[in-house]
């Protein structure tokens, strides 16, 4: 974990009250009080996305948290697919394995 | 490496706004976090972000125009994405709204269904698309079994479907039912419902492949005399002829009294086991054995004796 200053001195274009803003708003969730947030490899990736997205792909403030919020769909559902997917690895036979995969590929 | 003007497509004589713009064109449209698993997008992006790291900036652009230095030159290294985290479980402190990455089993049908028709329509439109198969069991008697009959099987939307189990099924074999079983998608056509059947043990028949075992209890008389006696089979009572000099354990064969024939499959036969059952006591038979004199040499434990 690393603290606000560092995550600014790793990232280009980055100012604090920048990200100190992010966290209020909840796009991003550090831990700890204001003043002292800790930022997690995840927050990181997350905040040099927001940057991206911000200073690249001119997404601006008002229009960012609708990107972010669909982004967090996006991936809760790919984690979701990704349980479901080892929940049925774990629990169905071989037979039904293949002829899952058979009609997921439109064979079937 | 691509020469980094093709990459963002702009020409040798861009404008520094207009790599800018080129670059933000594509980097909207590939950036990897926008296209989880999409290795097409990542790679694009790589090279667009390449491209993009050369041409912006001043002094290295005029050096690979020059022909100093290739475009290879600008390759940095790539730093972990979003979607590398977002992808795992504990991403959930993103988690979209209150329940964050939890299951709730309320969804699971919504999203199910949702996942095979988004991947159906990726394959081919709106494409028509069978229903899915559907598994029950069905356990019957065993004389069900034998015979074959008709089985009502109640499922579990309330439908009704009449199996008819065919003579001579066996344990574990899998009926199908076409177009009973799960509903098609886009005027597909339904599943298959797929039954197992289950056979219930019966209190005296055995099967053994085609044919049947019974062990059939004999009276001392019907044993030792021999005589005709009615024995039940499959297909309903039979006469059969016990030869005198019988004993428990002598074995008689039926031909064609086992499992009917099917096809060019002939009938099995019925085993019969015989067994003899003293019944209740007998004084005239007491007697008999009482008074008779010379009993026969022979000792039924003397194979168990000689093995002990």
């Amino acid at each position: 974990m690393i603290s606000i200053e560092i995550l600014c001195a790793q990232i280009g274009g980055l100012r604090p009250e920048d990200v100190e803003r992010w966290v209020v708003n909840r796009w991003v969730r550090a831990d700890g009080e204001a003043g002292q947030y800790r930022f997690h490899d995840i927050d990181v990736a997350r905040v040099r996305l927001i940057v991206e997205l911000r200073d690249v792909m001119q997404v601006n403030e008002d229009a960012l948290p609708v990107v972010l919020g669909l982004l967090d769909q996006l991936y809760a559902l790919r984690r979701q697919m990704r349980r479901l997917g080892s929940a049925l690895d774990e629990t169905i036979s071989e037979d039904a394995r293949r002829s899952l995969a058979e009609k997921l590929a439109g064979r079937a | 490496m691509d020469d980094p003007y093709k990459v963002l497509g702009v020409a040798k004589d861009a404008k520094p706004e207009e790599i800018r713009q080129a670059y933000r064109k594509l980097a909207k449209q590939h950036h990897p976090d926008l296209n989880p698993d999409n290795k097409a997008a990542e790679e694009k992006f790589k090279s667009v972000s390449s491209a993009y790291e050369l041409l912006s900036d001043a002094e290295k652009r005029a050096r690979y125009d020059r022909g100093e230095i290739d475009a290879s030159g600008a390759e940095k290294p790539q730093q972990r994405g979003y979607r590398h985290y977002a992808d795992a479980d504990r991403a959930a402190r993103y988690g979209a709204g209150a329940q964050g990455a939890g299951w709730s089993g309320g969804s699971f049908e919504d999203l199910f269904g949702d996942v095979f028709r988004s991947r159906n329509a990726g394959s081919g439109g709106n494409a028509r698309m069978r229903g899915a198969d559907e598994h029950y069991s069905l356990t019957i008697d065993f004389l069900d079994s034998i015979r074959g009959a008709t089985q009502r099987l109640t499922l579990p939307d309330g439908r009704t479907l009449d199996v008819k189990v065919p003579p001579g099924i066996e344990q574990g074999q899998i009926m199908r039912l076409r177009g009973q079983g799960g509903p098609g998608w886009n005027g597909g056509p339904a599943g298959d419902a797929l039954i197992e059947i289950g056979i219930r043990e019966h209190p005296y028949f055995r099967r053994e492949g085609r044919n049947i075992r019974l062990e059939l209890p004999v009276t001392l008389s019907e044993a030792v005399l021999g005589g005709r006696v009615t024995a039940p089979t499959p297909g309903g009572p039979v006469n059969v002829t016990i030869p005198a000099h019988s004993d428990t354990g002598t074995e008689l064969r039926l031909r064609g009294r086992g499992m009917p024939g099917q096809g060019d499959q002939p009938a099995g036969d019925l085993h019969l086991t015989l067994k003899v059952v003293l019944g209740p006591p007998d004084p005239a038979l007491e007697a008999f054995l009482r008074e008779r004199k010379a009993e026969p040499g022979f000792d039924p434990r003397g194979a168990l004796m000689e093995a002990a």
